[in-house]
């Protein structure tokens, strides 16, 4: 183990599951297709559980309603797009990823604003009282489904994908679909951003000491409140880009959407460990990783599986991989 | 007059209003209404154990209901509509519950309410997921159908006249339906029973004990994750039960009537809306919710008509939208009702 935790530890993880992937696949077009779109949709899963993982590291609030922020913004992305439904066709690359800025700026916009309502009103009041907590939130869920469900009704949405993320590209035999690739870079970009923030940063500094300890740093003299909002904020705005991404990567979306992420963005963070972004990241290749493999191998144990994975983690390491809070 | 005196008073008497409802209200909507209050009232009782007494929040609850739900309804269609089917059924289901609830307590009952909370949802979505998933065994989406022991059938006659039809008293029937209300009130009496005498026992103390202070209940030489396991296994079984005696009236099973998570929010707001941790107001709770359920979609339907010239309001007031309306009240009665109905009750009178 000491020497296991010394070259990365825990982190090898998701190559120990490619490994073991390709040997039981066999075909090495197919691990790569599956590896491909495993780790594309780590990324996105990511970006939506990051702002739920640090909102708990540093203030303790576990918001039940997080997923609702997936949802709009998907919802936001999708309306987006289909407004500018005649630059998304068009050959230009220029109107595609203007069209596409537009959508996943909506979603972020929406998001971030959504996440000041919830903090300031739903969450703001039952601070430290867990059981209300979770309570009130998911009261809060309830209530943006049912608006989401107003708004857009409960048919299926179709999500137009912009002209230039069409399509795949050939390398071998196996197909790789564009917009994977696309979503795998845009989100390695945010994860290359939030980990300069947290840790270039002395906003980051800061965030990082109040996950740790957050009496000391409000002791010394800092306002822990008005970073926590902006934390609250920039989680939402996360979690809402991560559900526009979600949107186009799967083109038809319902409002069942919202629930179905929560299942494995709480996968994630418990498999993950809370209040780290290299944890949430973790938890969430492998679970991305675990679904596609197994989703090849044995269609019918996909969600199955990420609960097995979860309950051996568990069993093995109770506060998940890489926790940044020591939980009490 | 003492504040547990009326709250007791107005619960005794649900249950005595649920005791004469097919005299009462002879109307098949009606004893729908009764016998579904009667499940619930069990449901949420046990959840109240749970949540109210011992401090875990779960959600999983329906999952058990679901489970004892299934067990009935798997046995009487592979099997027979007999009683002795019937008991495997219930068995299994019971089994079940209680396996996966040791399971799921012994891994994370020791971390933090929050981390239970959450893997109680995941392990619920899972089983709706596999429950719509195997169809074969479960029927899927569309739930299973099947027939009940031959004394809760509508044709059998229960008592005679004189000329052999059915007898009337008072202008009721005295055929199978009515023994299968019989049947669901005395099973959800006798379960409300043995949850009050649970929580009236010492074990019930320790629960309390462990709410207010877990450090010191572990302090004074109580195994806090041994309780804990304990009684979320309490609760899963009385859940099952509770979903057995709901199958067997149903005569249905399908993932909407047991399993779905609509349900788990109509249980986490009767305990709310009810009072967490009086027991008695799980009555109350849940009586509210079902009646609401059954007579708030018919008034929101009158609002939406009567505002359809309106932009937006006809589609918040539309009666498929109630859950909307229901969140809200939630979220208020969490803020500013914590304690519920029966709660408040106990306090404003302790007050005085």
């Amino acid at each position: 183990m000491g020497m296991l935790d010394r070259f990365g530890g825990v982190f090898w993880l998701p190559v120990i599951l490619a490994i073991i992937a390709f040997v039981l696949i066999g075909a090495p077009s197919s691990w790569l297709t599956l590896t491909v779109a495993g780790l594309s949709m780590g990324l996105m899963i990511f970006l939506m559980a990051s702002g739920l993982s640090l909102v708990f590291g540093l203030m303790d609030v576990l918001n039940f309603g997080h997923s609702a922020f997936v949802s709009f913004g998907a919802f936001v992305a999708a309306s987006v797009l289909a407004y500018f439904g005649g630059w998304l066709g068009s050959d230009s690359i220029l109107l595609n990823s203007l069209a596409l800025v537009f959508a996943i700026a909506a979603a972020v916009v929406f998001g971030a604003a959504l996440g000041w309502f919830f903090e300031r009103v739903i969450v703001k009041p039952v601070y430290s009282d867990h059981l209300r907590q979770i309570l009130i939130t998911m009261g809060a869920l309830i209530v943006a489904e049912q608006l989401i469900l107003a708004t857009w009704g409960g048919s299926p949405v179709n999500v137009p994908r912009p002209h230039f993320l069409e399509g795949a590209i050939i390398v071998g035999n196996s197909s790789l679909e564009v917009y994977r690739l696309f979503a795998f870079c845009l989100g390695a970009l945010v994860y290359g951003g939030l980990f300069v923030l947290l840790n270039r940063t002395r906003m980051g500094l800061l965030i990082r000491a109040g996950v740790e300890n957050r009496e000391m740093v409000e002791a010394l003299g800092f306002k822990i409140d008005r970073l926590f909002i902006g934390v609250f904020m920039l989680g939402s705005a996360l979690a809402a880009m991560g559900g526009a991404m979600w949107a186009g990567y799967e083109t038809i979306i319902t409002p069942a959407l919202g629930a179905e992420m929560m299942v494995i963005v709480f996968i994630v963070v418990i498999i993950g460990g809370l209040g780290s972004i290299q944890g949430t990241l973790l938890g969430a290749i492998v679970v991305a990783l675990m679904q596609n493999y197994v989703g090849f191998l044995a269609p019918k144990l996909a969600l199955a599986s990420n609960m097995i994975l979860m309950m051996v983690i568990l069993l093995w390491r109770p506060y998940g991989l890489a926790p940044a809070v020591k939980i009490k | 007059m003492n504040g547990k005196i009326t709250v007791k008073i107005i619960a005794l008497s649900i249950w005595g209003l649920l005791l004469f409802s097919p005299f009462l209200f002879q109307d098949v909507r009606q004893i729908e209404v009764a016998a579904r209050i009667a499940v619930f009232i069990v449901l949420v009782a046990s959840y109240d154990l749970l949540i109210g007494y011992t401090g875990i929040v779960s959600f999983a609850h329906t999952m058990f209901f679901g489970f004892g739900a299934y067990g009935v309804a798997i046995a009487m269609k592979q099997g027979d509509s007999t009683w002795g089917y019937w008991m495997v059924g219930v068995l299994a289901g019971v089994l079940v519950s209680a396996i996966v609830a040791v399971l799921i307590g012994l891994l994370s009952l020791r971390v933090k309410a929050i981390f239970f909370a959450m893997i109680t949802l995941a392990a619920a979505s899972v089983a709706l997921v596999l429950a719509s998933q195997l169809s074969s065994f479960t029927g899927g989406e569309d739930g299973i159908t099947y027939s009940v022991q031959s004394i809760f059938k509508p044709a059998t006659k229960l008592l005679t006249d004189d000329e052999g039809k059915v007898l009337r008293i008072m202008d009721v029937r005295m055929n199978g339906k009515i023994a299968a209300y019989y049947f669901v009130f005395i099973s959800c009496a006798v379960l409300f029973w043995a949850m009050l005498r649970i929580v009236a026992s010492p074990l019930g103390t320790v629960l309390q004990a462990i709410r207010e202070n877990e450090a010191r209940a572990e302090g004074i030489g109580y195994r806090v994750v041994a309780y804990r396991t304990a009684v979320f296994v309490i609760a899963a079984t009385a859940a099952a039960l509770a979903g057995a005696v709901y199958a067997t009236w149903l005569k249905y099973t399908g993932p909407d009537t047991t399993l779905s998570f609509a349900i788990m929010i109509d249980i986490l707001l009767m305990v709310v809306i009810g009072g967490m941790g009086t027991m008695w107001g799980a009555v109350i709770g849940a009586t509210l919710m079902v009646m609401a359920q059954y007579y708030l979609r018919d008034l929101m339907e009158v609002a939406a008509n009567a505002t359809e010239a309106l932009p937006l309001l006809p589609d918040l007031l539309s009666p498929d939208r109630w859950l909307l309306w229901l969140g809200i009240i939630f979220i208020l009665l969490v803020y500013f009702f914590p304690a519920g109905i029966a709660g408040t009750i106990i306090q404003r009178r302790a007050v005085k």
